[in-house]
């Protein structure tokens, strides 16, 4: 495939619900399950040892019409639980076999026991996610709650995860995210060459299929980038934060490069690149994902991290990316983004690093004031 | 509408007791730095006020005084200014209320609470609280400890959940003997457990005597009166003996048939926590109808002690563990709070379940069409969905509530002339 077929394929995978995808691959791998994560952080890696094929439910984007969502959760409620919640109602969902659930947030917490109890014949795990970053307990206590969903799916779908292929599947992710933190390394290289809404594309898919499926496609597209022309323009370079669940849509980070930036950091889709190093290695792999939980997890706003401060991941990513600014992009009525919005704008103007705040909704369609507001910042730093 | 329904005159002791047992809290709050003792501040729900307590740590309550400056009517330019400082108009108003405070220097030393000495996040439920007290760490410099304490995701607790917290408190203990230069014992702690579990007893004595006809108080709107000594004084032995005194009330009410109103028309269920900034004026719109509250789940939030659960001195960490983990309301699932709520409903005989969605709650709020769904389609039980905020008087629209709640009554009396009729 040439670069541009893996991106047109890419494109085709994220704009299927869910559903369609899940029932596509167990077509072509009879007997098999798909479970489906909601962000930010999903243990893959578990799902996958178990012989399923893991993937990201991420909302319905702009593809459907609250109908029936909008009863059971209030206006001041985000889109993506509404339109994940909306995406079972409609049947969209239908194919995927199993939910896991964390408690990256309060909407995310109670959607999860509506989404068991409206569906009470699919699977519904709900996961703990530790919020306490140093206790010496932590590591195995989610070593535990690791071993628990891998009980639950072995339980439920009569599969087995043993260690050997656990491990197998760290090894595998860990090829997968070494990949994906490679194309961020380029796109901070080189921004001409890879625009954010086609790294985007591409993570996304990358949530959608086995990890050995994009590892293959992320080669080749490396083959290709290389060569692939492009000029340096004179752009802002920003870091993208605050869009960690609900996807902004492609629009607005379109748009956000033609009001003249080049984005260079994101924190779009972080559960499928959510360690910062290798996990595989010798020992128990449930000790191993647990202590990376806890050790080598990114920094994200829906994690208590207590030995550094809020801002300190952030400034480290403009730092290292080489960054002129940051926009703040937090989905409209998040409450994790907006409060560590604070703490984090705080830190940037200890730093020096200017910064913008834009809400999203999933279902935004018209760009203009942001577009305005977008290129008088661009202005004002590049012509300043 | 009858002859118009009114309160009696008949707040008495207990309302009170809890007034001076409360400002006296305060009041040693305010002493604490003169006196060099050192203040560690918790979050209401699912509390182990009892480990801070054996610890010689003094408990401060950041929501306790955020919900205070919302019924003296002094939340809106708290909430302003941290809006002002970048919080979000969707965020928490109570945390904004609180942060404000703190920005304006209203916390700070020589004022009458000083800055926690140490921040102890109880993370029960509400995630919230994590963000909450990473910024009162922040702004107040003091040393944050978070004591993570797994949702309810099974039936009960599992060991390692409980194994988990156990070890983090006593961790937590350590860092209290670091922070007050004094040396825990157990047996005191087992003591003051001691206390709380004749708190516990006594207020969930009050509780089972408002499946009474007439209930003796209203379980919601006066439950806050109770709230106070079991949240924040609960392992004293003035908050044991305040609900003795309570029971011995309420007994009397009962004895007598007196309710809090004129007449018990209505008995409801309230779902959510109140509209501090009115909650007068709120409550007024109940007792026109004569509705009295049965049972709430707000004054679960500490923890749930009708079912039965109770500190146990000869398990002390054990007990407290458990007590964060599952016997609170907010640690729990929101579909596991329908049935609390359905329990409520069938055994304190309630006609209505009233649910008070609070805008900038969401762990309170999230879903609550979905409950309502439930009550109303699969129950048939009666419910009114209306909503405010805990905290910011923006949000409370009382002619919109009014008109919401009066239909709501009116179908409901219309449908008991109707069944009366039959
Ligand atoms: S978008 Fe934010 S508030 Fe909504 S579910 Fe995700 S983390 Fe929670
Ligand atoms: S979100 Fe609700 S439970 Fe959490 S701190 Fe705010 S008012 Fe309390």
């Amino acid at each position: 495939m040439t670069l541009e077929q893996i991106l047109d394929r890419c494109r085709e995978l994220g704009a299927e619900p869910p559903g369609a995808v899940a029932r596509r691959w167990k077509a072509e791998h009879p007997g098999s399950r798909a479970i489906a994560a909601y962000p930010v952080w999903a243990p893959a890696e578990v799902i996958h040892a178990a012989g399923m094929l893991p993937l990201a439910l991420l909302g319905g984007g702009t593809s459907v019409e609250l109908t029936h969502a909008d009863a059971r959760f209030q206006s001041f409620v985000c889109s993506i639980a509404k339109s994940s919640l909306e995406l079972g109602f409609q049947g969209l969902l239908q194919g995927v076999d199993g939910f896991v659930f964390s408690n990256i947030c309060d909407v995310a917490r109670n959607l999860a026991s509506i989404y068991r109890r409206n569906f009470p014949d699919v699977f519904v795990e709900y996961l703990h996610l530790p919020q306490n970053s140093t206790s010496p307990a932590v590591a195995a206590y989610t070593a535990d709650e690791l071993r628990r969903l891998a009980a639950a799916l072995e339980r439920a779908f009569d599969v087995v995860v043993t260690p050997t292929a656990l491990t197998k599947s760290l090894e595998t992710y860990d090829e997968l995210r070494a990949r994906l933190r490679a194309l961020y390394t380029f796109r901070i290289e080189e921004p001409q060459k890879l625009s954010t809404t086609e790294l985007y594309v591409v993570l996304r898919a990358a949530t959608l299929v086995p990890p050995e499926e994009s590892i293959a496609w992320l080669d080749t597209l490396f083959a290709e980038l290389v060569g692939r022309p492009g000029r340096p323009r004179d752009r802002l370079r920003v870091v993208v934060e605050g869009a960690f669940c609900e996807q902004p849509p492609l629009g607005l980070l379109e748009m956000l490069e033609e009001a003249g930036c080049y984005v260079v950091e994101d924190d779009l889709l972080l559960g499928w690149r959510w360690f910062t190093g290798a996990v595989a290695g010798p020992g128990d792999p449930f000790e191993r994902l647990g202590a990376a939980y806890v050790d080598r997890s990114v920094p994200s706003s829906t994690r208590h991290e207590g030995r550094v401060h809020r801002a300190a991941g952030l400034i480290e990513k403009v730092r290292r990316a080489r960054a002129d600014a940051v926009v703040f992009m937090p989905a409209k009525f998040c409450e994790p983004a907006l409060f560590d919005y604070v703490l984090m704008k705080q830190g940037l103007e200890r730093a020096g690093i200017p910064h913008l705040l834009v809400e999203f909704e999933e279902k935004m369609w018209t760009f203009e004031r942001t577009r305005n507001e977008i290129e008088t910042f661009v202005e004002s730093m590049l012509f300043a | 509408m009858t002859a118009p329904v009114t309160e009696r005159r008949y707040q008495g002791r207990v309302h009170e007791r809890s007034r001076q047992l409360m400002s006296a809290w305060m009041a040693e709050l305010g002493r604490a730095e003169t006196e060099r003792r050192p203040t560690g501040a918790l979050m209401i729900s699912g509390n182990c006020v009892e480990l801070l307590r054996a610890c010689h740590v003094l408990p401060m309550f950041p929501e306790v005084t955020a919900l205070q400056n919302a019924i003296r009517h002094k939340s809106l330019p708290l909430i302003l200014k941290a809006e002002q400082a970048g919080y979000s108009s969707d965020n928490c108003a109570y945390v904004k209320a609180d942060i404000g405070l703190f920005l304006d220097g209203g916390m700070g030393p020589g004022k009458p609470i000083p800055f926690p000495t140490i921040t102890v996040c109880n993370y029960v439920g509400c995630n919230v609280y994590v963000k909450w007290f990473e910024h009162l760490a922040d702004l107040s410099g003091s040393k944050l400890f978070m004591l993570d304490v797994p949702f309810a995701r099974t039936a009960e607790p599992t060991a390692a959940d409980i194994r988990y917290v156990v070890s983090q408190l006593e961790e937590l203990i350590a860092l209290c003997e670091e922070v007050s230069g004094r040396r825990f014992d157990i047996d005191e702690l087992r003591e003051i457990l001691g206390e709380a579990a004749r708190a516990e007893e006594g207020y969930a004595r009050c509780k089972e005597l408002c499946k009474a006809r007439p209930a003796p108080f209203d379980a919601y709107f006066d439950a806050i009166n109770m709230m106070g000594p079991i949240n924040v004084l609960r392992g004293t032995r003035e908050a044991a003996e305040f609900f003795d005194e309570a029971v011995a009330e309420f007994e009397g009410l009962v004895a007598q048939g007196l309710s809090p109103l004129t007449e018990e028309r209505f008995r409801t269920v309230v779902e959510g926590p109140p509209p501090y900034p009115y909650y007068k004026n709120f409550r007024n719109l109940f007792t026109r109808w004569g509705a009295v509250a049965v049972a709430s789940t707000y004054s679960t939030v500490g923890g749930i002690w009708e079912w039965g659960f109770r500190h146990d001195p000869r398990r002390p960490l054990e007990s407290i563990a458990e007590q964060m983990l599952r016997e609170n309301l907010t640690n729990r699932t929101i579909v596991a709070r329908y049935g609390q709520i359905k329990r409520y409903v069938e055994e304190w005989d309630a006609d209505a379940l009233v649910i008070h969605s609070i805008k900038s709650c969401r762990l309170f709020s999230a879903g609550q069409g979905d409950m309502r769904e439930y009550f109303t389609r699969e129950l048939g039980v009666p419910t009114l969905l209306v909503e405010s905020d805990l905290e910011d008087p923006r949000y409370y629209a009382e002619a919109q509530l009014r008109n919401r709640i009066d239909a709501f009554f009116e179908a409901l009396e219309h449908k008991k002339l109707v069944a009366g009729a039959r």
